[in-house]
């Protein structure tokens, strides 16, 4: 039935006065709707849907209503949410040169091991698969006062006063911030690899029948061939720094962003915002100031680091 | 043939369910996951539906986190509970929300509710009208080590009765390495956990104050009163050294693990206590202070029924709803769970006050204070961060103090708008 039906309507149809070409445009839009549609509505709709929020009062339970950039302005006048972007540059400045560093140095230098090789290399990625919250409750453990905290432990039996680390407004940033590093250097680890591998071996081996030594070697021929590594990397981690979460939450979740607000990234202060007191209008302004950030450090670092 | 036979017994079938669908009217319960509530609730529905076939109840429930999210997104766009449980603080979101509705005065009469239930169910009332019914309620105590009082020289059956005792008992029980670092705790120190509902409704009061006026609308603790009461909070750290905000990660956990000598929790950390293997814990009021003043915080969790209820439906709703607020279910709650009846006939029996366990917890209800919070995770950041500015930041108490009631009452204020 289906089939005779369709072909009685066929000769009239739009379909059969397309030429093949005009058809095979058809179908690839056709498959191309489904990821758009999706992206559209996932992704963009529920973004402006914040643009708009962040304009009104909404609280889950009663109604929005338009307050104009009242929400812009109280955040800008909450000393709050100046701390808060402090620690979330802090997070940034501190996280991003300290992971590349230190996996630039462990790539470079496994790059030249041949012993056991895929073996390290997977020992190294291995963090990066633990899920961020079960890693954040072990160093949180980690990080205990005597007699059940491993660092301090160890300090005390040789005799070192035992440190604050998550109980103090100095160190807790930077105790927070380690395990990030660390479970982030297995990623940056094979990326930089990846990148080593790239760059031809005829370049090093013409360099070292010129006699350049080995810093000559890396400052002139590694490094600016990997740049395009070094570009992706920057800008891949310095987006997880500013939206660092998980660790931060889950290190301390008694008191989360604490002590006194000294490890607070803006991420969960629009967390709290929003689930917590569920200023929903307030949140959406936060979401939209920290989208903007992380556009125009996106946008900078690009330019920067783009080949002229 | 055979297929046509087929169709016609799955037809029957259809149309007999729908018969009997039709004659049972079914209402929804929701709750949060809490392996023992969700126990004693399936044995309140089943006993429910024994004396009440027509009516059938579903419970679902769902994790903690996000709790009002989810509830006030589910009523919202029609769907969700009949009868829902809800936090005593959260009433007024709930109310604005258009998500619960008042309690039929016919069915739920004013006067009955005021006589029967324990003075702190006027949270649940707005103007004339009460909002939910609880089932069970929470107060605190002071949890003690009778193990370590014993190893300490103190008479395991003789806790300490007021504040002064209090720190006499927790300087003995503490213990300290070398170096001077606490290894075991005479006293948890953890605002994050119970220490807040402690400083605000018992400590400001014993040194004459009072946290809030108007309701609970005006913060009232920045005196004197209030100064003294956190004085003598971060003194426990920074003066007697009896103990350490952080050690041990939570108070819970320190004293779970032994090495505390006493904390202060409430009704709801019995069940974790109760698998406690390595030592005898008993419980105890609350101190007193110098004069014999006591005070206590108790809380609930309350049912109520939603905007979503109407017709047989609300009738139906109604009808558990007294189930699950009268003595029998509050009996069968207890022994489940171990909360508190909040009915006083209920509660307050010979043989309840009389337990060695739930009799303190009994008589801390008597004079229990329940704060209205506007919005109790930001209120209890505050004094998380209170005590925090004088045990880390070293400032001054005073100054400390100051901040944390403006803090506050900006808080409270913007919850008004």
């Amino acid at each position: 039935m289906a089939t005779i039906a369709q072909r009685e309507a066929a000769p009239g149809g739009l379909w059969s006065r397309m030429s093949l070409g005009q058809k095979q445009v058809m179908w690839a839009w056709g498959f191309l709707a489904v990821p758009l549609i999706f992206y559209a509505v996932i992704r963009f709709w529920p973004t402006f849907q914040a643009f708009y929020l962040s304009v009104t009062d909404w609280t889950i339970t009663r109604p929005a209503s338009f307050v104009g950039l009242e929400n812009y302005k109280r955040l800008l006048a909450d000393p709050l949410f100046w701390q808060v972007f402090r620690n979330t540059f802090m997070y940034l400045i501190l996280g991003t040169p300290i992971s590349l560093g230190i996996s630039f140095v462990v790539a470079y230098y496994l790059d030249r091991v041949r012993f056991m090789h895929a073996f390290i290399r997977a020992l190294y990625f291995l963090p990066f698969l633990t899920t961020a919250a079960a890693m954040a409750w072990v160093w949180r453990w980690f990080y205990q006062p005597v007699p059940i905290g491993v660092i301090n432990d160890f300090l005390a039996s040789f005799g070192i006063p035992q440190q604050p680390f998550l109980r103090s407004t100095t160190q807790a940033l930077p105790a927070v911030l380690a395990p990030a590093v660390w479970a982030g250097l297995g990623f940056q680890i094979i990326i930089f690899l990846a990148g080593l591998r790239a760059i031809p071996v005829t370049y090093y081996e013409a360099a070292r029948i010129d006699g350049l030594s080995e810093g000559a070697i890396l400052r002139k021929i590694t490094l600016p061939l990997l740049k395009p590594t070094l570009v992706f990397l920057v800008v891949f981690s310095s987006i997880g720094f500013l939206r660092i979460f998980d660790q931060v939450y889950n290190i301390n979740s008694n008191d989360p962003g604490g002590p006194l607000n000294s490890t607070k990234p803006l991420v969960l202060m629009i967390y709290q915002t929003a689930f917590s007191s569920y200023e929903m209008g307030y949140a959406a302004a936060q979401t939209v100031v920290l989208f903007m950030i992380l556009l125009v450090i996106s946008l900078v670092q690009l330019r920067i680091m783009r080949d002229r | 043939m055979r297929f046509r036979h087929l169709l016609a017994s799955v037809a029957l079938g259809v149309a007999a369910l729908a018969a009997t669908g039709a004659k049972a009217v079914e209402i929804e319960y929701w709750q949060y996951v809490f392996d023992t509530r969700v126990k004693a609730m399936n044995q309140l529905i089943a006993k429910f539906q024994e004396a009440n076939p027509d009516i059938k109840v579903k419970q679902t429930t769902f994790p903690y986190a996000d709790y009002q999210t989810k509830v006030a997104a589910a009523i919202l766009a029609g769907q969700g509970p009949d009868v829902v449980q809800l936090f005593y603080g959260w009433t007024d979101n709930f109310i604005a929300g258009k998500m619960i509705r008042p309690l039929r005065a016919e069915a739920f009469p004013a006067a009955d509710i005021e006589r029967d239930f324990f003075p702190i169910i006027s949270a649940m009332k707005r103007g004339n009208d009460y909002y939910g019914l609880p089932t069970a309620v929470r107060s605190l105590a002071l949890f003690y080590n009778k193990k370590a009082f014993k190893d300490a020289g103190l008479d395991p059956n003789n806790p300490p009765k007021n504040l002064d005792e209090l720190v006499a008992a927790a300087e003995k029980t503490t213990k300290r390495d070398a170096s001077g670092n606490i290894v075991s705790a005479g006293l948890t120190l953890d605002m994050a956990g119970q220490d807040h509902q402690w400083w605000r409704e018992v400590l400001v009061r014993q040194y004459g104050g009072v946290p809030y006026t108007d309701n609970d609308t005006k913060v009232a603790y920045n005196d004197e009163a209030g100064l003294k009461a956190l004085t003598f909070y971060t003194d426990l750290q920074k003066k007697h050294k009896v103990g350490q905000v952080g050690f041990m990660d939570e108070g819970q956990a320190a004293f779970r693990a032994g090495l505390a000598a006493m904390t202060i929790d409430g009704t709801f950390r019995l069940g974790s206590f109760n698998t406690i293997k390595g030592f005898e814990w008993g419980v105890t009021e609350l101190p007193a202070n110098a004069q014999g003043v006591r005070s206590n915080y108790a809380s609930y969790f309350a049912n109520a029924i939603t905007t979503k209820a109407d017709g047989e439906k609300l009738a139906a709703a109604e009808k558990f709803l007294t189930y699950v607020s009268s003595p029998e279910a509050m009996k069968i709650w207890m022994d489940v769970v171990g909360e508190l009846p909040a009915r006083r006939a209920a509660a307050l029996t010979p043989e309840n006050t009389a337990h060695p366990i739930y009799g303190p917890f009994l008589k801390g209800l008597e004079y229990s204070r329940t704060t209205l919070f506007k919005d109790e995770a930001a209120q209890r950041q505050v004094a998380i961060d209170m005590a925090n500015r004088v045990l880390i930041g070293g400032e001054d108490p005073k100054a400390s103090l100051a901040k944390a009631a403006e803090a506050e009452q900006a808080i409270i204020d913007r919850a008004k708008r």
